[in-house]
């Protein structure tokens, strides 16, 4: 069956299942910290691809924070046998660093504390590998009326606008934006669209909403009010709180377009 | 023996990665005569058309045109379908095969550009890549620029205009989007190709 047109386009609203990984197990923290195990990366990755994911991220969460690479092993098992967009994050303070990452089988990078602290590292990337591989994460929390970019896993504020921030990263190069909200994040309240609608738009690049999934209804408010390009959830994913196909039925039914069947 | 062609621009791990888990008898060379010694030749390629550039200089296009001349099966994936054509907008100064009539635009005004996520197919004709595909099936897509709906389209995708998701004439196939990563739709495209016998 075909997808509902909006403005003549067919293009599908994307649904994206985040693995945060910790010491090689997925995990899934509360506003960024107490973890909880959720198992295997590559075997959540592909549970979630039959699922109806139509992407997966990974995100190595503790890689900046304990001054670390990213986990290539973990990376590279996960890839094999993905067939769908596969980006990892978390480490990857230099082009090498992301080099070897996509050595590793990741389809694209996402960059944050070190794209902060070198704008110019996404330009890198993006002449080597296309600016299609490199997302620019910005996780951003609600500080006096505005939006703070916060980098570390969230731990260090920057004093930087999220959205003066978000159309610099387009202008260096960035082919997404992944933006969390920490207010939001693993609170299961739902997407913050005021922020999300803020940045999409401001940048003609793709927005991945993150940050506060709950319930299909909110992926549906995320797309419709926040008019993001794709929704990422982690938690609700992990736990079977939310199945893919379920969600994608209720999201078809509510007129949003999706890849389906999947 | 499938060449996937690298020259440079990005990254080929996925390619190859899906053309292994076929079964085919592939890997990735910057070899002008290893190119010519294989029976399939894969272009793949993200990114600026610019970048076609790298197989300009290093007697790559030669090989991969003596190839395609001689009748080998070849499939361009992205940037290598916009290379089948005349040229591309983005780049004006390279030249691409002119195999097929047109040049690569970008896409209109009035949608986000870059085009990036699923989309589904419309087929326009008879297609042996498209065999045991179901129609609409969605694929998954990302670029700036688009080849315009020619003779040899066999399947299309909208984006604020209709633009080649699937060109095939003879031995020569090109996919405007990626069907390494497009999970199962993508895997039976590259079968079909792995199995087109000409």
């Amino acid at each position: 069956m075909r997808p509902i047109c909006e403005n003549h386009q067919v293009l599908t609203k994307r649904i994206i299942a985040c693995l945060d990984v910790d010491d090689g197990r997925v995990v899934k923290g509360v506003q960024f910290v107490n973890l909880l195990d959720a198992g295997d990366p590559a075997e959540c990755a592909a549970a979630h691809a039959r699922d109806g994911a139509d992407e997966i991220v990974l995100l190595d969460i503790t890689a900046t924070s304990d001054k670390r690479t990213t986990m290539l092993d973990v990376v590279s098992r996960t890839a094999r046998g993905l067939f769908i967009p596969f980006t990892v994050g978390g480490g990857i303070r230099e082009l090498s660093d992301a080099e070897a990452v996509f050595e590793a089988g990741a389809d694209k990078i996402a960059i944050n504390s070190a794209a902060v602290k070198d704008p110019a590292l996404i330009g890198k990337i993006a002449a080597r590998f296309g600016s299609q591989a490199v997302v620019v994460s910005i996780d951003a929390r609600r500080v006096n009326g505005g939006f703070e970019v916060f980098v570390a896993g969230g731990r260090t504020p920057t004093g930087r606008d999220a959205l003066q921030w978000a159309r610099e990263a387009a202008d260096c190069g960035a082919g997404e934006i992944l933006l969390t909200s920490m207010d939001r994040d693993g609170t299961r309240s739902g997407f913050d669209c005021a922020l999300v609608q803020m940045v999409a738009d401001a940048v003609s690049i793709p927005v991945i909403a993150s940050g506060g999934a709950g319930s299909a209804q909110d992926f549906i408010d995320v797309f419709r009010n926040g008019r993001a390009d794709a929704a990422l959830a982690a938690s609700i994913f992990h736990f079977g709180i939310e199945n893919i196909g379920q969600l994608k039925l209720e999201l078809r039914a509510a007129n949003v377009p999706v890849r389906w069947p999947c | 023996m499938i060449a996937i062609v690298d020259y440079g621009a990005g990254n080929l791990n996925s390619v190859k990665k899906a053309f292994d888990y076929l079964g085919a008898d592939v890997f990735v060379t910057s070899q002008p005569e290893v190119v010519a010694a294989a029976d399939k030749i894969v272009l793949p390629g993200v990114g600026h058309f610019s970048a076609l550039g790298g197989l300009d200089n290093t007697g790559l296009r030669d090989a991969v045109l003596q190839g395609v001349n001689a009748g080998k099966p070849f499939l361009g994936i992205c940037l290598g379908l916009q290379w089948l054509f005349e040229g591309s907008d983005e780049a004006p100064e390279f030249a691409g095969a002119g195999i097929l009539r047109g040049r690569c635009q970008p896409f209109p005004p009035l949608v986000k550009s870059p085009h990036v996520g699923w989309n589904s197919l419309m087929v326009k004709g008879d297609s042996r890549l498209l065999r045991d595909v179901a129609a609409d099936s969605f694929v998954y897509y990302t670029h700036s620029f688009q080849a315009p709906v020619v003779e040899a389209t066999t399947a299309a995708s909208e984006y604020g205009t209709q633009f080649s998701a699937v060109v095939e004439r003879e031995n020569i196939f090109g996919v405007q989007f990626h069907p390494e990563k497009s999970w199962t739709v993508g895997l039976c495209i590259l079968r079909n190709f792995c199995e087109a016998d000409l």
